[in-house]
């Protein structure tokens, strides 16, 4: 604080004539860690050498180009802590030095970022604006979804072989919403199991994901009312290696020899591993992924493939409830929405106008 | 004659093993056209200044070591002949192991190269994206020692590391999740660090679309085929060329089975229509 | 109460981190540091969960001696094996209980732990994943068939890729003049891929991600109960 004083004191005295020739300005609109470093001089100099020195008096050198003028930005400083420029002109022997104090300050907005909200908003209000005209009693027509609707076929068919089903949730963890998706699937298709008395096998990669979805499990099979027929050991944990999971459950598909076969959340490399085995023992094939190229290879071995926004979809499709299917309009907004931004950017791009892409591409900044 | 499903699959499988095995134990050398991926992949460490410190994230498991491991050896190798001096981290904990095999495979043709002034290995952290985000903010933070236990302080080559801003370029070499895609996004998209990387041939589709006009990738080496065409970039005779052979092989096999499957649905729908 | 309070939280939550997207000042800039935080070490705790469920399952399936009993037994063998080597000797550099185990790995030439990595772990992952390749071959076989105009299509153009993706294509095409390089099939592969095959992931990325947002503001404002065990 003492060095700090001196420091202040002793830069009010060695501002020269016109101290407009340095200035420090807080950077607008940011997350308070960066400040703008001006100067500007009457003739070129030779060399310049710019100090920055924080709170706690620790000096670091920072890097200008040499010109008569111009800005240089300093960032990675601390939000509301004082910062001491010193700045060193040369001019032939002649030395001048400029000092200047500033502060960075933290703003409550990312300016850069408002299309990028006012998307978000537009899209949220839209779903929020189709879910209430949804409890108003609004009927939305929802296209068919064959993989969600063989559900039923595939629980039936196991039943009849007295085989159990299984149900892969992917294998990646709670933190990512595949999985979440695939566990409100799982709800519903656990439920049915559970009217049906038909086991079901759900092995997991992660511990989280094996915790949710027994929790899961354990509550459609309350719902149904058929608690007794909950089978803990039926969800369990295989392993956290992605080829060490999937070896796993092909020995499952290959000695239980499931009935049907559900694999769905998030999917790599091994997914036409899981897909070609389940094939060859017959099973009837429900995937689906967000993940787009690994989507081919279950439309190659799966009887039925949700795409991408159809895993999302599901959990409303499956409880028909009016609210959630209301959502999924919003969805279609979305992509209207989309397309209409698509095509008027590629309108304009050929058009030689860019303003377009780049209100865009500085809102991803 | 019908053949069951079963007894196909194992003709397919007899066939396909012997047409990957014989060119690994008779090489045929072809040679592999640079595909304009790579060569973007390749101009970044190339037009990478001397004395740089780059980070290699080593994010797969010994499951891919066929594809990857080649590409890593190769990117070792040119960022080595560059100067630059590498610092491997892992975000899959099998990560470490690779980085050490890759590093032990190139050091034996650098001996000058010293660990801890010209290549680290700091190790695995649990995480994913949160880890990367860290290390964005303070790399100190996230990796207090290296994979040996030696301090932050103490090695020489993170003496000017504060932060992934400090690194010239990322390569993130992934299987899966978490991985490439996480480095794009924050490396990139927060801190705009320049990001290249490998992935298996199967994934790599995916990643196209960030090499696109913002550069959110620079270049992507999709395979083994890409792992080739980088040896032959720097001139190395690496595992990812002599085993190129195979797959053009067994690329030529699926197209005869192709053929084959369309073959045997064409002379089915005949007896069908003569019955 | 029990139904109520995750929903809650959930919401609280989910509209912090999505203000702290868009608000750098204290407290929400520090927020999803702090959230990262947490996620990192629960995540450490979370490594625990499993094994014990590991345990435990294989435990009941031995002890009771269920079907194919044996392989689990040699599962927990593998699994208590390998962690006990690591405690005892380490593995690479870093040091176990009794040390680095130098007679050992003087007379196998590394530490159990890494001898069991890399002659039974690291081969033993690479074959699962290199089943893919007989996986594809059947798959193309079965699937890869003219029916219409789609699957023509499809047909072509996996045709076109599979020989550019070669070394074989380059050399089939390679004497083809310097106006007709685009015919190149490494290059048509290559074209392939980045125009159509690009259009058609990002077009699916976009609707996932669209997805994405419903599902996520569904759970965030309550709407969405299954992930919790149940709609009401």
């Amino acid at each position: 604080m003492k060095r700090l004083l001196i420091f202040g004191l002793l830069s009010l005295f060695l501002l020269p004539l016109g101290a407009q020739t340095i200035n420090v300005t807080d950077v607008p609109w940011d997350d308070g860690k960066a400040l703008d470093f001006h100067w500007d001089f009457p003739k070129q100099p030779d060399s310049l050498w710019l100090c920055l020195q924080d709170a706690q008096a620790n000096n670091t050198r920072i890097e200008i180009p040499l010109s008569k003028a111009g800005t240089q930005r300093i960032g990675e400083l601390s939000p509301g802590e004082t910062y001491s420029f010193l700045l060193k002109a040369y001019w032939g022997d002649e030395r001048e030095r400029f000092a200047a104090i500033a502060s960075p300050k933290a703003a409550w907005f990312y300016l850069h970022k408002w299309l990028f909200l006012l998307l978000l908003l537009v899209i949220c209000g839209a779903i929020l604006g189709y879910i209430f005209a949804a409890k108003q009693g609004k009927d939305f027509f929802i296209r068919r979804i064959n993989g969600l609707d063989s559900m039923e076929e595939a629980i039936g068919r196991a039943t009849e072989k007295g085989k159990p089903i299984l149900y892969v949730p992917g294998i990646g963890d709670l933190d990512d919403i595949e999985t979440i998706a695939s566990l409100t699937i799982l709800s519903h298709l656990a439920q049915r199991c559970a009217e049906y008395n038909t086991d079901l096998i759900v092995p997991c990669r992660f511990s989280m994901v094996l915790s949710a979805s027994r929790e899961v499990v354990r509550e459609a099979y309350q719902k149904a009312g058929r608690l007794d027929a909950y089978k803990q050991e039926n969800i369990f944990y295989l392993t956290d290696d992605q080829f060490g999971y999937v070896a796993g459950i092909d020995g499952i598909m290959l000695r239980e020899e499931p009935a049907a076969n559900f694999f769905l959340g998030s999917f790599y490399a091994e997914s036409l591993i899981l897909a070609e085995t389940g094939f060859s023992t017959g099973a009837i094939q429900t995937a689906g992924t967000a993940q787009a190229h690994q989507l081919p290879f279950f439309v190659v071995s799966c009887d039925y493939t949700l795409i991408g926004e159809d895993l999302f979809a599901a959990s409303a499709y499956l409880s028909r409830d009016p609210q959630q299917l209301g959502s999924l309009k919003g969805h279609d907004f979305g992509k209207l929405l989309v397309i209409l931004l698509i095509l008027i950017g590629v309108i304009l791009e050929i058009a030689g106008i860019t303003w377009l892409k780049d209100l865009i591409t500085g809102a991803l900044a | 004659m019908k053949l069951s499903a079963r007894t196909e699959r194992q003709i397919i499988y007899t066939l396909l093993i012997i047409a990957v095995g014989l060119p690994l134990v008779f090489p045929i050398g072809w040679k592999t056209e640079v595909s304009g991926y790579t060569e973007m992949a390749y101009k970044l460490i190339e037009e990478t200044p001397a004395g740089n410190v780059v980070l290699i994230s080593f994010d797969y498991d010994p499951s891919t070591i066929t594809e990857l491991q080649p590409m890593a050896e190769a990117l070792i190798e040119h960022a080595f002949k560059k100067n630059h001096r590498i610092v491997a981290t892992a975000l899959w904990p099998m990560g470490v192991q690779m980085a050490e095999k890759a590093f032990q495979e190139i050091c034996a043709a650098y001996p000058n190269k010293v660990y801890g002034e010209d290549y680290v290995n700091l190790g695995y952290k649990v995480g994913g994206m949160v880890s990367i985000q860290a290390m964005g903010r303070n790399l100190k933070e996230v990796y207090p020692v290296d994979s040996k236990g030696t301090h932050y302080d103490e090695l020489p080559i993170l003496q000017n590391i504060k932060r992934l801003k400090d690194f010239a370029w990322i390569a993130s070499l992934s299987s899966g999740v978490p991985g490439l895609k996480e480095w794009v996004m924050v490396a990139h998209d927060t801190y705009g660090i320049p990001v290249t990387g490998g992935c298996t041939a199967i994934s790599a589709p995916g990643f196209f679309a960030y090499v696109n006009e913002q550069k959110q990738l620079t270049g992507i080496l999709g395979g083994l085929k890409s792992a080739s065409e980088y040896e032959s970039l720097i001139d190395r005779k690496g595992t990812a060329t002599s085993k190129m052979d195979a797959q053009s092989i067994a690329h030529l096999l699926i197209l005869v089975f192709i053929a084959a499957g369309n073959l045997k649905v064409y002379l089915s729908r005949r007896r069908k229509r003569n019955a | 109460m029990k139904r109520n309070t995750p929903l809650i939280f959930a919401f609280i939550v989910g509209m912090l981190v999505i203000l702290a997207e868009f608000i750098p000042h204290r407290p929400f800039g520090e927020l999803t540091s702090t959230l990262e935080n947490w996620f990192m070490i629960i995540s450490g705790f979370a490594i625990l969960l499993g094994q014990i469920s590991l345990i435990r399952v294989n435990s009941h399936i031995i002890y009771h001696k269920e079907s194919n009993w044996q392989y689990h037994l040699a599962g927990m063998i593998s699994f208590f094996l390998m962690l006990i080597f690591g405690i005892l000797w380490g593995m690479q550099e870093s040091i176990g209980l009794l040390g680095h185990g130098e007679r050992i790995s003087q007379a196998i030439g590394m530490k159990p732990f890494d001898y069991l990595f890399e002659y039974a772990y690291m081969p033993l992952s690479s074959t699962v994943f290199s089943l893919l390749a007989f996986f594809i071959a059947s798959a193309a076989y079965r699937a890869f068939i003219i029916r219409g105009f789609e699957s023509n299509l499809l047909m072509i153009t996996a045709v076109i890729v599979i020989i550019g993706r070669s070394s074989f294509g380059s050399m089939l095409t390679a004497s083809l003049p310097e106006a007709y390089r685009f015919w190149h099939i490494p290059r048509l592969a290559d074209f392939l891929m980045e125009y159509p095959n690009t259009a058609a992931q990002r077009a699916i990325l976009i609707s996932a991600g669209l997805g994405i947002v419903g599902s996520s503001l569904r759970i965030i404002l309550g709407i969405e109960r299954s992930y919790l065990g149940g709609d009401k």
